[in-house]
């Protein structure tokens, strides 16, 4: 098996599907000849031409329009946002028309499209290039919003998300593109979107999370075996639907919860998680669910983004509330 | 039936002064500009050159953040800059700080809008500007709004915005020359087509043979300038203003220009995009090596002129970044102190929570 950053491993998703089906397309700014501004689809548009692999004028909503004609027309497109802090400018493309194509027009037509953008913070950017906009998109009906956090489920998510028949939103968070590699399978397999995964067992505490995130619970988790507590960490991987079963399995051993997000803390997944356990299965906690989220600040100037992000250190904190609850 | 198409695109054509060669081929529409000012214009274009090398080495190491270089664009941006009054309002993209200098914004804000920190955006209450834009052609609208505020507040000035190629292919791009039509708002809008929109060349942009011809679907004046040349750019947008402020409409000016450098220094590569060749061919429109040729051929500039201008900007330069790095850090409760007039509850509590933390 190859060893490959997660960025390797989405271009290598890419390449497996606009081999296996003629209709996938895959377009956006500076995706062709310059590979995407990460790099995501470098190589692309050499090995299947410019008819698969396309630039696009500068325009989000230009994009997302033309990814819903596209599919209108039989084709599976795999646009690129190039980061998800300018989803506002297709926020209609994407929340208003195709999030609902199925839906109005009765089954009839259906948007195929997987939309792909680098998301989240750590990594400098300008302004409104980083943010944790899932949370937006986790409350639009008739998207489903996967978050890979390993290039084996990256490969694996979006190869599942360019075969589903709905609108998949692909959120890749910026600064795993490249922070470590992993072992990803030549060819093609799949992960199932709406599934979570146990990254690490442990009896004491539940910390859920995903994206980058979850390398935060798994370097608190680290920390919190030294103290003697045994963290179980679950990577929700999917935030919309999200796979509630594993949850409170997890839940239900270790009646202790922490729910991590890099997100704000107002509305967001974390705080649909939250919820969601108190409903079904609060007689099996021990203490309140606590979150740790960033504060609800618009996201920080690059140069504050340190103190801003949550890392494993607030995580270890709340551990502890709950622990000793 | 009867197609237009071919008859409007040939009206556009590139409006110059300065040729390469720095010769004077139009003579009719030479700005009235004093020996001052002509010298004025040459030190802020190497001045600003000196800013964008120094930037850029800075950015390399680790001392400046987010940077998009301006090498090649000098006429462009100071040019216009050059024509506006201290009350106009400038609403620039994320390559437009040095018109913010030569506006009033000081050096080490700059600086810090590039370290990402707020109080880069801070701006003094002299300077009338927006900060830098980040989201393509999100200006052009507000530039709308800006330029028909001043018209209802019966004020002698304009509201200019700047965007490039690529901004050109945004909905907002069009909303905002067709709003400021529809009102006759006093703007004036650039568009510095340098050629590539990070790595997509304009013609895989649209498949229009100017930008500027954008302007005739809106129904306002739009024109063609030689992006290169300070004089042509400077008398395009002094002429856009006389007709702003007397009530006669928006223009819409692209200018023919090209960043010499990356799209920024956050690992934009050109030879992934660009040809030596392009690149030779246009550093022989460099605009300072023509100004300079025209201004020495009126002896109006020396080496010597020229070395001064250098030793400032460095001095300067030396000095802004210190008073950068002098910045106190951003805090969490800086942030939250940010977000609105008075705090709701929800951050009022968060803020309590930020200040112990950051008080161990």
């Amino acid at each position: 098996m190859a060893q490959m950053t997660m960025i390797q491993a989405i271009t290598d998703a890419m390449r497996v599907e606009l081999k296996n089906d003629e209709n996938v397309l895959v377009f956006g700014e500076d995706v062709g000849q310059n590979g995407g501004v990460f790099r995501a689809t470098e190589g692309l548009q050499d090995e299947f031409g410019e008819d698969r692999v396309f630039d696009t004028p500068l325009a989000e909503s230009g994009i997302g329009g033309l990814a819903i004609g596209l599919a209108l027309q039989g084709y599976r497109p795999v646009p690129e946002i190039q980061f998800f802090g300018f989803v506002y400018e297709v926020i209609d493309s994407i929340s208003g028309q195709m999030a609902r194509m199925r839906y109005r027009s009765g089954g009839h037509h259906t948007a195929p499209i997987t939309v792909r953008a680098p998301f989240g913070g750590g990594v400098h950017t300008p302004e409104m290039h980083a943010d944790s906009l899932e949370g937006l998109m986790a409350q639009q009906p008739g998207l489903k919003v996967v978050i890979p956090s390993t290039p084996y489920e990256a490969k694996g998510l979006l190869i599942s998300a360019i075969r589903d028949n709905d609108p998949v939103i692909f959120l890749e968070h910026m600064k795993l593109y490249r922070s470590f590699r992993g072992e990803v399978p030549e060819g093609e397999y799949t992960v199932e979107i709406g599934k979570a995964d146990v990254k690490k067992e442990g009896n004491d505490v539940t910390l859920i999370a995903y994206g980058a995130m979850v390398h935060a619970c798994l370097k608190a988790a680290e920390e919190l075996e030294k103290d003697g507590i045994s963290a179980e960490v679950v990577d929700l991987r999917t935030v919309s639907p999200i796979d509630y079963d594993t949850v409170l399995e997890s839940v239900k051993k270790t009646n202790r919860v922490v729910v991590v997000q890099e997100a704000q803390r107002q509305a967001g997944v974390a705080a649909n998680v939250v919820a969601e356990i108190q409903e079904r299965a609060i007689l099996h906690l021990e203490a309140p669910v606590l979150r740790v989220a960033a504060a609800d600040t618009i996201y920080p100037f690059s140069d504050a983004e340190e103190v801003w992000l949550p890392n494993h250190q607030d995580i270890i904190e709340k551990v502890n509330i709950v622990i000793n609850f | 039936m009867k197609y237009v198409l071919d008859n409007v695109e040939s009206q556009f054509e590139m409006f110059q002064i300065l040729n390469e060669d720095g010769k004077i081929v139009n003579k009719n529409s030479m700005p009235d500009l004093s020996d001052e000012e002509l010298k004025e214009l040459m030190r802020r274009m190497v001045y600003t050159r000196i800013l964008d090398q120094r930037s850029i080495a800075l950015n390399r190491q680790g001392r400046l953040g987010f940077y998009a270089p301006t090498a090649g664009q000098e006429a462009s941006q100071l040019g216009s800059q050059f024509a506006l009054e201290k009350e106009d309002f400038i609403l620039p993209g994320y390559r437009d700080v040095p018109q913010l200098i030569w506006q009033g914004l000081p050096l080490y804000q700059a600086f810090l809008f590039s370290k990402g920190h707020f109080h880069g955006n801070q701006f003094p209450d002299e300077l009338h500007a927006l900060s830098p834009q980040i989201i393509i052609g999100a200006q052009y609208v507000q530039a709308a709004g800006v330029a028909l505020g001043i018209k209802k507040r019966g004020k002698k000035n304009v509201a200019i915005t700047y965007t490039g190629d690529g901004g050109t292919s945004q909905g907002d791009f069009y909303e905002g020359i067709n709003f400021a039509g529809a009102y006759k708002a006093p703007a004036i809008f650039i568009v510095q087509n340098n050629r590539f929109a990070i790595s997509v060349p304009v013609e895989k942009q649209t498949n229009a043979k100017t930008l500027a011809q954008k302007s005739v679907a809106a129904g306002i004046e739009g024109i063609q300038v030689d992006g290169m040349d300070v004089l042509a750019v400077y008398a395009a947008t002094q002429a856009a203003r006389e007709r702003a402020i007397n009530g006669e409409g928006p223009t819409l000016i692209e200018t023919l220009t090209y960043r010499f450098g990356p799209h920024t220094m956050s690992g934009d590569d050109p030879t992934r995009y660009r040809t030596e060749d392009m690149d030779n061919e246009w550093e022989k429109r460099d605009p300072l090596v023509r100004f300079r040729k025209f201004l020495e051929s009126k002896k109006l500039w020396t080496e010597e002129d020229e070395n001064k201008v250098i030793e400032e900007a460095k001095e300067d330069i030396k000095k802004a970044i210190k008073q950068a790095e002098e910045q106190p850090k951003q805090k969490v409760t800086d942030l939250i102190g940010n977000m609105f007039e008075e705090l709701p509850s929800n951050l009022q509590e968060q803020m309590e929570i930020y200040k112990e933390k950051e008080s161990k």
